[in-house]
C-alpha cells in the first residue's frame, strides 16, 4: 500500500464499510474526503475494465457543468444490464430502464462515473443505491449526463467475463503500447510477463496470457488465455487453457487445466491430473481428476 | 519353461488366418522352439467342437495326455505342478480342470466347481449359478486323456440327432454341458480332478479394457523371474517407475517418463517430455512431445499430437479382497452413458494436438480434430 502513492505521487484513502451500504452509501461515509474542495471526483467500480480515457471524461463534464456523468458503453445483449436512455446531441439522460424485455437502447451503464461533491446532499450513509435512488432523480432534475465511450468495455466479474476482459485489454496494449508485450519464439499473441517471472525452454505462452510477479513457468507447459497470478508455478508439460491460477498455486506436471477453471490462493494441483471447468477454494491439495466443472470446497 | 515332454502346440480359432495370425505363429515357433500351428475352425464350433473336429490332429503321435486351455486366460500357467498332479493323483488317465478361488459373489459369474478334498475329485459341477455353490472356478485350463474323445463323440452323436438343434449349431459342442457336467461326481468312474492354483493372478480377457489389467500382472511375473525383460533408470535416459517392457526397437526420448506397467512396441517412438503410465502402446506408434497417456492402449501405427491427453479409467479391484476377480460390465451404464473405462484408440488413430481422448473408444483410422470424452467414435 505504501509503494503505490510513492510512485503515482498521489494519496490513497481506504474507507471501509462495516456494514453493506450498498453502490450509493459509501460514498456518504467517505463525505469529509470527497467534500474537501469543490472539485469533482470520478467513481469507478471495480469489477470493469476499459481504457479509461479519464481527460475526455473530465472535458465532457466540465462542458455540461452539471451534478454527474454516467460512461455509458454499447453492448450486444442490453437487457443484461440496465439500459441508459439518453438525447444523443446533448448528452443529457432521460431516464433508466432495468434489463428490458423488448429493445429500448444498446448503450448501458458502464459502472464509472464523474461527481460534484454536491452529489452528497442526495446521499445518507446507509444501504443505497446510486442506480435506484440517486440516479432517477438526477436524471429528473436533468443533472445528468452521458459520455459515449469508445474502445473496449467488459464487467469482469465472471471468471470466463474476466478472461475475455483480459484479452480486449491485452489488444488494447498491443494498440497502444506493444512494447509492454513479450515477443520471442515462445510467445503467440498479446502476452504480458512480469519482469520477475520465470519461463522455461520449449513452452508455448499465449495467445491472451498475463503473467505475474514472480511466477515460475517450467520447460514444455503449453499457456493460452489464462491469469497467472503472484507466486504460481506451472510445472513442466503441462497444458492449460482458459483458466485463473491464483496467488502461490502449483500447477503439476501434465496437468491438463481447461473451461475456466480457477484457482483460489494456494491450491496445489497434483502431477497429471485433468482439471476441467473445476473451482477451488484456497489452500486445497487437489489429488484426483475433476473432468466435470464443480466447487471443490 | 515348458515341460520337456510337450510336442506341439495347435491353436485352434475361427479368427480367419491372416498374416498377422502367421507372422505371430513363425515368431513363436521360432523363439520357443516347438511347432505350433493355427487350425481355423470352418464354423463356431463352442467350447469343445474345435477340439472334436481336429481329434485326428490332436491325437497324432498318440499323446499321452494334451493341455487345453481357453485363450482369453492370463495367469501364471501352472503346466508343470498340473501334468505332476495328472500323473501322481489321477494315474495319469484322469482328466483334471484347473480350479481357482473366487468371491462368494463373483463365483456365480462363472463354472464353478465342487471338490473331494481328499481325492481331489469334482464332485459337481456347474456353470454360473445362480445361487452359491462353490468358491472354486473353472479357470480355463484342463488336462485330457485321449479317453475324453469317447464323451465329445457322445455329445456330438446326440446334437445330430435332436432335431431340435438348428443345422448351424449342430457342430457346435459346449464342454460344460457335454462333458464337465456329466462327468462331475462319479461319472465314468470318477475321471475328473479338480487341480487348484496355488496363488498367483488369474483374470479373464473379454475385452480391450482388461488386457491393461493383464498387462500389469504379467509384468509384475517379469520382475519375479525375468527382471531382465524390463526397462531400467538409465543415467540421463528416460525415467522409469515401477514394470515397464520396451521393445528394443523403440525410441523414446530422454526426457519422456514412464510406468509403472507400461508395454511399448516395437518401432514406437516416444517424443520429448512425454508421460506414459498403465498403458500399452502397440507396434509403430508416435506419441509426440508433452503428451499424457494414462490407463489406454494405443493402437498400431497411431499419431498423438504434442500435448495432447489420452485417458481412460482403470478397472481397479477391491484391494481388500485377494481373490477379486475383474467383472465384465456392459458398455452403458442406466443413464445410457459410457461405463468409465480403459481409452483404446484403434489401429492408425492420430490424435492432433492439445487434445483430449477421455474414456472413449475410437475405431481405426479415424483423425480426432477436437476432444472426445465418454464416447464411441465409429
Amino acid at each position: 500500500m505504501y509503494l503505490f502513492p510513492r510512485q503515482l505521487g498521489i494519496t490513497i484513502t481506504l474507507s471501509h464499510e462495516q456494514e453493506p451500504l450498498g453502490t450509493a452509501g459509501p460514498l456518504g461515509l467517505a463525505r469529509e474526503i470527497l467534500e474537501k474542495d469543490a472539485e469533482p471526483f470520478f467513481v469507478l467500480n471495480s469489477d470493469v475494465i476499459c481504457s479509461y480515457p479519464f481527460k475526455k471524461m473530465l472535458e465532457l463534464h466540465h462542458s455540461h457543468g452539471k451534478e454527474g456523468t454516467i460512461v455509458v458503453t454499447k453492448v450486444e445483449e442490453p437487457s443484461k444490464y440496465g439500459v441508459v436512455v439518453y438525447n444523443p446531441t446533448s448528452g443529457q439522460i432521460d431516464r433508466f430502464v432495468e434489463k428490458p424485455k423488448i429493445f429500448v437502447s444498446n448503450k448501458i451503464n458502464a459502472g464509472i462515473y464523474i461527481f460534484s461533491p454536491t452529489v452528497l446532499k442526495r446521499i445518507q450513509v446507509k444501504f443505497m443505491s446510486l442506480e435506484k435512488e440517486v440516479f432517477p432523480f438526477m436524471a429528473q432534475d436533468g443533472q445528468l449526463f452521458a459520455f459515449d465511450l469508445e474502445g473496449f468495455w467488459m464487467d469482469i466479474g465472471q471468471p470466463k467475463d474476466f478472461l475475455r476482459g483480459m484479452a480486449l485489454y491485452l489488444s488494447h496494449v498491443r494498440q497502444t503500447s506493444p512494447e509492454r508485450l513479450a515477443e520471442g519464439d515462445s510467445f503467440v499473441g498479446n502476452v504480458l510477463v512480469d519482469p520477475s517471472a520465470k519461463i522455461g525452454q520449449g513452452c508455448r505462452i499465449g495467445p491472451s496470457v498475463v503473467i505475474g510477479p514472480n511466477v515460475i513457468i517450467e520447460d514444455g507447459v503449453c499457456l493460452s488465455s489464462s491469469t497467472v497470478l503472484r507466486g504460481a508455478r506451472i510445472c513442466s508439460h503441462a497444458w492449460v487453457q482458459s483458466s485463473i491460477i491464483g496467488w502461490q498455486s502449483v500447477v503439476g506436471k501434465w496437468v491438463r487445466m481447461e473451461s475456466v477453471s480457477v484457482l483460489g490462493e494456494d491450491v496445489i494441483i497434483q502431477d497429471e491430473l485433468y482439471v476441467n471447468g473445476a473451482r477451488i477454494l484456497p489452500h486445497k491439495n487437489i489429488t484426483v481428476s475433476s473432468p466435470d466443472p464443480q466447487i471443490i470446497m | 519353461m515348458w515341460h520337456p515332454d510337450v510336442r506341439e502346440i495347435l491353436l485352434i480359432g475361427f479368427y480367419n488366418q491372416s498374416q498377422q495370425m502367421s507372422r505371430f505363429v513363425d515368431d513363436m515357433q521360432r523363439k520357443y522352439g516347438i511347432p505350433i500351428r493355427y487350425l481355423q475352425e470352418y464354423a463356431p464350433l463352442g467350447t469343445a467342437g474345435g477340439i472334436y473336429h481336429f481329434r485326428d490332429q490332436i491325437l497324432r503321435g498318440n499323446p499321452r495326455a494334451f493341455f487345453v486351455f481357453n485363450s482369453d486366460v492370463c495367469c501364471d500357467f501352472p503346466v508343470w505342478e498340473m501334468a505332476q498332479f495328472h500323473s501322481n493323483v489321477t494315474g495319469g488317465n484322469g482328466y483334471v480342470i484347473l480350479g481357482t478361488e473366487a468371491n462368494e459373489q463373483q463365483a456365480l459369474s462363472y463354472g464353478c466347481i465342487v471338490e473331494e478334498p481328499s481325492t481331489h475329485k469334482v464332485l459337481h459341477y456347474v456353470e454360473k449359478p445362480e445361487t452359491f455353490v462353490s468358491n472354486i472356478i473353472n479357470a480355463g485350463g484342463y488336462i485330457f486323456s485321449p479317453d475324453i474323445f469317447q464323451h465329445l463323440t457322445r455329445a456330438f452323436t446326440a446334437n445330430y440327432e435332436n432335431e431340435l438343434i438348428h443345422d448351424a449349431a449342430r457342430d457346435s459342442i459346449d464342454l460344460h454341458s457335454s462333458v464337465l457336467t456329466p462327468l462331475a461326481g462319479n461319472g465314468d468312474g470318477g475321471k475328473l480332478y479338480v487341480y487348484k492354483m496355488n496363488s498367483g493372478f488369474w483374470t479373464q480377457v473379454k475385452n480391450a479394457g482388461h488386457a491393461i489389467y493383464a498387462n500389469r500382472l504379467y509384468l509384475s511375473l517379469f520382475k519375479e523371474r525375468h527382471p531382465e525383460y524390463l526397462a531400467t533408470n538409465t543415467p540421463g535416459g528416460h525415467e522409469i517407475y515401477g514394470a515397464v517392457r520396451i521393445h528394443p526397437s523403440a525410441q523414446i526420448d530422454s526426457s519422456a517418463v514412464l510406468g509403472p506397467n507400461v508395454y511399448v512396441g516395437a518401432g514406437v517412438v516416444i517424443g520429448a517430455g512425454a508421460r506414459v503410465r498403465e498403458a500399452i502402446v502397440l507396434d509403430r506408434a508416435v506419441i509426440q512431445e508433452h503428451s499424457c497417456v494414462l490407463h489406454s492402449i494405443v493402437g498400431w501405427d497411431c499419431v498423438l499430437g504434442a500435448w495432447s491427453r489420452i485417458e481412460g479409467y482403470p478397472s481397479d479391484l477391491n484391494p481388500n479382497d485377494p481373490v477379486a476377480k475383474i467383472t465384465s460390465e456392459s458398455l452403458f451404464n442406466l443413464d445410457g452413458r459410457l461405463n468409465p473405462s480403459i481409452t483404446i484408440l484403434g489401429q492408425g488413430v492420430s490424435v492432433h494436438s492439445e487434445l483430449i481422448v477421455l474414456n472413449t473408444v475410437v475405431l481405426p483410422h479415424k483423425e480426432l480434430t477436437s476432444s472426445y470424452k465418454n464416447q464411441i467414435i465409429l
